[in-house]
């Protein structure tokens, strides 16, 4: 026991273990920092639980713009445990992008990036951004359909930067198409470039943890005064802080232990996306949709007036990554508690709304035409005429339906016409279907007469919702 | 104190010569170095992507006033690139000696978009941008219209000049 001890004592001597990890994990925190502090180490938790498994999946992955999909299809169905592997890499993901946002969104609400903690903030800003572009680069390397999709619409937002955008947009795909280039490209931002940036920022974003301490709860009437701050924060730490190491750790790491439990169970109950088709630029069938984290972006892009949307594109991501990097140096100082900064607790229920109803309306993308719709039957047509029925299966035949919907059936993106002839005349009927509307196009030039007349009968003969 | 360690004038420069010389060298190296990382990543933007017309199809076998995918190889494909080193557009006969190949992308955010044959209508499955035979928007959020390679008619053959995908600028 005593040469253990010995043998022991010499190696943390010489190695220098306990001089450097004891005052890290001994340093002091606030004694009422509880359970809303564990999110960032959250985040933590699950970038490393990505590392390791992206690593894993790096050792079955083909990152070659022939053969990805192809190993894709053998992690997925062949390799042992390769479907969980993929499955918790994707679910890390998306825990990593939730417990990220919780944790900025808390930041923000609580002021904690006011002084001296504003580098805290930015790296953390930075660090928000990363991880979102290592989701978006991350869906793109399965490389079906989807991620060959994803590039282009990752190149077409570069291209709307002014002056480089085209140059940009190059850059990106590594050419002038997508091609062989492309993927080794995405293979190297999403393994090595943006995880080294991520690695530099963790580091600094803890260190900066150390060297500020971790800010104390709010408190309504207790300003943060940069003259005093520091000062007051080093007695307020003497007098009742505990070590970082157990007692407060432990609510960390059963929360992050929790975290990938649950990330696990998903992955194994749930399972990881499925791939779409192959990576084939010249097969069209297809509908692509990112995932989940993209969502949000991708309705926006769908309902913005599309007089601005160019602009938006850059603008909007510009103004927001900028007010986000400025904002602790707009207000650094006073008031921390929600309480009394209500607009800020508003703004951010503003945004969480906003996010969240685009992404519902993500999920039923309305705008998108429902090409799969199915041809009208006499169940819906209500009629025994020849004339209206011949119109209802020209309604189908003409990609009406995939835009309107009659009696359940048809796409969401225009009007529901099951009742239309309690709205408007025959005639008002053929006007709007020949002149079209601002968001429908005119069949002036592609309907024949009889065509016509067929499909305003089969519409004059809508008169109730079923 | 150690008398040598009292500054001499001519020690004063050179250790500065010495200073400036090792700044100098690493410097010098990294720029060596850079070159070729810089090289790797704006390759893209070195290297020129050569414009080539590729045959996708014979004249005859294309219907007047019909609207077909064409296929056909890009300009620089690797070994590597697999299903990757074909692109596709529209190709639309409008009149004998007529025709006009439009890119499958969208100008909206490049989505391919699919030719409704009955309905005379490129549609777009991402946002729901709708465009007419001609090309021109019929609706949605596309800013113009879809991009036009060139095309032409080579005796009995048809050709299609290797583009880029058409990137749609702010301005658009
Ligand atoms: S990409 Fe076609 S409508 Fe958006």
């Amino acid at each position: 026991m005593k040469t253990l001890k010995k043998i022991w004592n010499w190696i943390d001597d010489r190695s220098g273990f306990t001089e450097m990890f004891m005052p890290l994990m001994k340093h002091p925190v606030p004694a009422d920092s509880k359970w809303s502090y564990v999110f960032g180490s959250a985040t933590l938790f699950c970038l490393v639980l990505q590392v390791i498994t992206g690593i894993a999946l790096s050792l079955l992955y083909q990152p070659s713009s022939a053969e990805a999909y192809q190993s894709l299809e053998f992690i997925t169905n062949e390799a042992a445990f390769g479907n969980v592997l993929r499955g918790i890499h994707y679910f890390g993901a998306s825990g990593m992008i939730i417990m990220v946002s919780i944790h900025m969104i808390q930041v923000y609400i609580t002021a904690a990036y006011k002084f001296p903690r504003e580098m805290g903030w930015v790296s953390g800003v930075i660090l928000f951004f990363m991880t979102i572009a290592m989701g978006f680069t991350g869906q793109l390397l399965r490389w079906d359909s989807n991620g060959v999709w994803s590039a282009v619409v990752g190149a077409e937002q570069m291209g709307r930067i002014p002056f480089i955008g085209k140059w940009a947009a190059r850059l990106l795909l590594g050419g002038d198409t997508i091609g062989s280039h492309t993927l080794g490209r995405f293979y190297s931002y999403h393994v090595f470039i943006l995880p080294a940036i991520i690695f530099l920022l963790v580091a600094y974003h803890l260190t900066l943890l150390i060297i500020n301490g971790i800010s104390e709860p709010p408190k309504v009437g207790r300003l943060v005064d940069p003259k005093t701050y520091r000062q007051w924060y080093k007695e307020m730490l003497v007098e009742k802080g505990i070590p970082f190491w157990p007692y407060a750790a432990w609510r960390d790491i059963i929360f992050g232990a929790a975290t990938i439990i649950a990330i696990i169970i998903l992955a194994i109950w749930i399972g990881p996306p499925e791939l779409t088709t192959p990576p084939n630029v010249t097969y069209l069938n297809t509908n692509p949709s990112p995932d989940w984290y993209m969502l949000s972006i991708f309705s926006l892009f769908a309902l913005m007036p599309p007089q601005i949307e160019s602009y938006m594109i850059v603008i909007g991501p510009a103004l927001s990554i900028i007010f986000l990097l400025s904002l602790p140096f707009i207000s650094n100082k006073g008031e921390r508690h929600p309480i009394r900064r209500p607009w800020a607790v508003f703004g951010s229920i503003c945004v969480i709304i906003f996010v969240f109803s685009l992404f519902l309306l993500g999920e039923e993308s309305t705008w998108s035409p429902k090409f799969d719709a199915k041809p009208l039957t006499s169940v819906s047509i209500h009629s025994t005429d020849p004339l209206v029925i011949n119109g209802a299966t020209l309604f189908y035949k003409k990609g009406c339906l995939f835009c309107h919907q009659i009696d359940k059936q048809g796409g969401l993106k225009g009007p529901d016409l099951s009742d239309l002839a309690l709205r408007l005349t025959a005639e008002d009927i053929t006007i709007r279907i020949l002149n079209g509307g601002p968001d429908m196009p005119a069949y002036g030039g592609t309907l024949s007469k009889t065509e016509l007349t067929a499909i305003v009968a089969f519409l004059s003969s809508r008169k109730f919702k079923k | 104190m150690n008398e040598d360690l009292i500054e001499k004038p001519e020690d004063e420069s050179r250790r500065s010569f010495l200073v400036n010389l090792s700044l100098g060298l690493s410097y010098f190296s990294a720029a060596v170095a850079g070159i070729p990382v810089l090289a790797a990543i704006f390759a893209p933007l070195i290297e020129k992507t050569p414009k080539l017309w590729r045959k996708v199809g014979e004249v005859d076998s294309f219907q007047v006033g019909t609207t077909n995918l064409v296929t056909f190889e890009n300009a620089n494909p690797e070994k590597w690139s697999g299903t990757t080193a074909s692109s596709a557009a529209w190709l639309r006969r409008d009149a004998t000696d007529k025709f006009t190949a439009f890119a499958v992308n969208c100008t909206h955010l490049g989505c391919p978009v699919r030719w409704e044959a009955d309905a005379h209508l490129f549609m777009c499955p991402c946002h729901g941008g709708v465009y007419y035979k001609d090309g021109s928007v019929a609706a949605g959020p596309p800013p113009k219209a879809l991009v036009q390679y060139p095309v032409r008619i080579n005796k009995k053959d048809i050709e299609i000049q290797t583009s880029p995908i058409p990137i749609t600028n702010i301005s658009a």
